[in-house]
């Protein structure tokens, strides 16, 4: 759909190289929808002025109501229902209501418990990302827009929707891993293992070689595919000039490195820079520590983070209400009819400020070396966002090794759960794509509100009641519109960096 | 044959589960089958109006819509709009897109049990008024109407599951690119009986504890889960356990309950997922095709003769006791 605003004549651009219209719309509104490969649907809406973004509003068109659904029901189903919010991020949702159930009944989860649940996870983040990477993302870099670009030729052939190369070892690599979810969560997605006191699934000592099989297999394709080298050395990398350096050493070889060379030409470094104000829960537990950790990114650099300080607004969402809340005494009663709203997503902030979450961010707040350099060069952007996704997948996959290794067959897995009959709680998890929040309250035994923030939530909020808009809606503000373009490719790359989850970002 | 894949109430996650198909892959498989994809949401190049287009040429009846796959369930909510989904880039309601493509398709699939039944999305107080293409629930009807029969003469086939096994999905499309499917391939919930005549019971691993109904107390013990952990493997239409997921996985082998998933209304079970309900110590859903008093007779009998190896393994997260080494040989 394109509508225009006013025609004004203008005259041939030289930079513009081929065809140019006698006229160019001088502003023009632009609808796109519906945008896929994205997990659900997303319709994103543009005003354009000089060929430029100038405003960007978004809108997750689908509602399903699922806090309305668990309100009423024995706290214990949520880990049957949560997880069917989404399934892409199916685990993320199970262990968050997990962690909620365990927060409010007050248990731990034995070390066993721990290293299952965490490798259940990031089996889920790390097959994310590759989907992300290999699936959703790459294949817009093998349109024929870029036709002219040295590298097309290559890109064309490997990572082509449907036919490249690329599909034909990644899908096969991708499901041999999630052997790892037959082994520790009966399937995938939608499982019932995770458990507030640990996993239902113990692990046996000949289950415990197998997942060591499936984690080499998996690294092998990762070293011969994705980097084309050890993945000690892409982890290694502690700066913007190392990754160069690596990137130069051997050009072509692995798929980041052909990623690499479209972002250089592309300048995709200036691309979709957003607030570059960062949130992470932390990852992965184990004996009172986290793999990676939390904390707020602000003003360049790391702040205390208050959670108490989280709340949605609802000014420009289909909801009743329009105060800001905090989850834990948060309302959700849609509102088709609302003036002013343009999208089912409400609008959480921290303190009133709007956050990015998601790989970056949990690299960023970690301290990895290589992305807290590129973040101080170029901020939040296109190519940070996916180099900092395929550093994780390296990091991840190495402490998957240990997490195996360090399971005792024998010991307990799973702590007994009394679920109190007035409580609440809240569960924190980092999904793939970033920040996930479960808010939890029992009275009599019975939920009584439950209300979910998920990472897209954040990323993709619509504005809030000052005006401001979410980060997607920032980061897509200056995006590069070609003549004719209706679904302009700059936007494509920058909606698509962020890995969004339109099924979670509603629910 | 071309496919066309839609996505609405749903959480996407049967095709998630579709791309974890293997030996031989989905491609493969699609491409051996004949099946081209006209548009998938997650896997085609296609975006806005070029996919917008392309809808414009099957409703005009210029491309053949000879497979409709709908993924997730339907919202006719509020007060009959539809506005819980508007596909995005029109302002028209889904329930309009698929009530117009399924007029043009040739054969209409439902993936997963939100299509089919309404499944989790039509759980609760159902906020959003979902329901299946061709069931409410356990009732026909749905959002196009029980007299709906696709260009083939067919009902739509329910590949129910939540979500639906990946080869659930490439069978189905392979039995029709290959050879065409008839109504005596489906069960009464116009499931394919190809999957849906077996019960998830057939291969548990816990057969032999059931038998002696030596049965698990909490998440991580190895007894059998049906007495107090929830789980419907004995009544429910599914090959899981003889077909498994993700390479050795299924519910049970996960340690946790069978919930019925390929059902309409599995989501209300009427109790909590995974506590049994039970009368007198009795489960109240008993085995399907046991009468009641020959399970009670049975039940008891098996309780009394249950081996002290299963009794302490059951309730055990390992093997506490191994099984007797003993000589089989004929003497």
């Amino acid at each position: 759909m394109v509508g225009h605003s006013g025609l004004e004549p203008v005259g041939r651009r030289p930079e513009s190289g081929g065809w140019t219209p006698a006229v160019l719309p001088r502003m023009s509104t632009l609808t796109l929808g519906p945008f896929n490969r994205v997990e659900g649907d997303l319709e994103v809406q543009l005003e354009v002025a000089d060929g430029r973004v100038r405003e960007a509003r978004v809108n997750s068109p689908l509602y399903r109501g699922f806090e309305q659904i668990l309100q009423g029901k024995d706290p214990r189903d949520t880990l049957v229902i949560t997880p069917r919010i989404c399934g892409i991020c199916s685990v993320s949702q199970s262990m968050a209501a997990a962690y909620a159930l365990a927060d409010a009944a007050g248990v731990a989860m034995p070390p066993n418990g721990e290293l299952a649940t965490n490798l259940v996870l990031a089996c889920e983040n790390l097959a994310d990302h590759l989907t992300h990477f290999y699936l959703f993302f790459m294949p817009d870099f093998a349109r024929p827009v870029y036709a002219d670009r040295p590298w097309y030729a290559d890109t064309e052939a490997r990572f082509r929707a449907l036919s490249g190369s690329a599909a034909g070892v990644v899908l096969p690599a991708r499901a041999h891993f999630m052997h790892i979810m037959g082994l520790l969560a009966g399937k995938w997605p939608h499982s019932l293992s995770l458990q507030p006191g640990g996993t239902a699934k113990p692990v046996q000592a000949q289950e415990r070689i197998r997942l060591l099989a499936i984690l080499a297999a998996f690294r092998h394709f990762l070293e011969r595919e994705t980097f084309g080298d050890p993945l000690e050395s892409v982890v290694a990398m502690d700066s913007a000039r190392a990754l160069d350096a690596w990137s130069a050493r051997d050009p072509g070889r692995g798929d980041l490195r052909r990623f690499l060379r479209i972002a250089d030409d592309l300048g995709l470094a200036e691309l979709g820079r957003a607030t570059d104000r960062f949130m992470s829960y932390g990852a992965y537990p184990g004996g009172g520590t986290r793999l990676f950790r939390s904390g707020l990114w602000s003003d360049n650099g790391p702040q205390p983070l208050d959670l108490a300080t989280i709340a949605e607004d609802m000014s420009h969402s289909w909801m009743v209400g329009v105060d800001a809340l905090h989850p834990a005494d948060g309302v959700t009663i849609p509102d088709a009819e609302k003036a002013r709203a343009y999208s089912w997503c409400k609008a959480p902030r921290l303190a009133g400020e709007v956050l990015e979450v998601g790989a970056l961010a949990r690299q960023l707040i970690d301290g990895h070396p290589l992305i807290r350099d590129l973040v101080a060069e170029s901020g939040g952007n296109v190519s940070n966002r996916v180099i900092a996704r395929l550093l994780e997948i390296a990091r991840v996959l190495m402490a998957m090794e240990d997490w195996v290794k360090a399971i005792v067959p024998g010991e307990p897995f799973c702590g007994q759960t009394a679920i109190p009959d007035e409580a609440s709680g809240v569960g924190l998890v980092e999904a793939a794509r970033g920040s996930l929040g479960h808010w939890l309250a029992i009275r009599r035994g019975r939920i009584l509100n439950y209300q979910i923030i998920a990472p897209t939530t954040w990323n993709f909020s619509p504005r809030d009641t000052a005006g401001v808009p979410g980060a997607l809606e920032q980061a897509l503000v200056g995006a590069e519109v070609r003549p004719g373009e209706t679904t302009p490719i700059a936007v494509q790359h920058i909606v698509r960096s962020f890995d969004p989850c339109m099924v979670c970002t509603v629910h | 044959m071309n496919l066309l894949w839609l996505q609405s109430g749903g959480c996407g996650g049967c095709t998630l589960s579709l791309l974890a198909a293997e030996a031989p892959g989905l491609f493969e498989t699609l491409a051996g089958a004949g099946i081209r994809i006209l548009w998938h949401p997650s896997l085609s190049e296609a975006s806005g109006g070029e996919v917008l287009d392309l809808l414009a040429r099957v409703e005009a009846g210029e491309t053949a819509l000879d497979l409709l796959c709908i993924e997730g369930a339907l919202l006719r909510g509020p007060n009959g709009t539809g506005a819980f989904h508007r596909f995005a880039g029109t302002r028209t309601p889904m329930i309009d897109w698929v009530r117009r493509l399924a007029a043009r398709a040739h054969y209409c699939l439902a993936i997963g049990t939100c299509a089919a039944f309404g499944g989790v999305t039509a759980g609760g107080s159902n906020p959003t008024d979902a329901c299946g293409l061709q069931f409410e629930g356990t009732y026909p009807g749905g959002l196009l109407g029980s007299d709906y029969r696709s260009g083939a003469g067919l009902p739509v086939i329910n590949v129910a599951g939540c979500p639906t096994h990946p080869d659930w999905v490439t069978e189905t499309l392979m039995a029709i690119a290959l050879e065409g499917l008839t109504t005596q391939d489906l069960d009464a919930y116009a499931r394919p009986r190809m999957y849906a005549d077996q019960l998830v019971h057939h291969g548990c691993p816990r057969n032999e504890f059931y038998e002696y109904k030596a049965s698990a107390r909490t998440p991580s013990d190895l007894g059998c889960l049906m007495e107090h952990l929830g789980c419907l493997g004995t009544q429910a239409h599914a090959d899981c356990n003889t077909r498994l997921w993700n390479g050795s996985g299924s519910c049970t082998r996960g340690g946790y309950a069978c919930i019925n998933c390929t059902s309409p209304e599995f989501e209300e079970p009427g109790h909590a997922f995974a506590e049994t309900p039970s009368l007198a110590g009795i489960p109240i859903g008993l085995p399907t095709d046991m009468p009641k008093a020959w399970f009670v007779a049975l039940s008891s009998l098996a309780k009394a003769a249950t081996p002290e190896r299963l009794r302490k393994n059951a309730v055990s997260d390992h093997i506490a006791v191994p099984p007797t080494i003993r000589p089989t040989k004929l003497r």
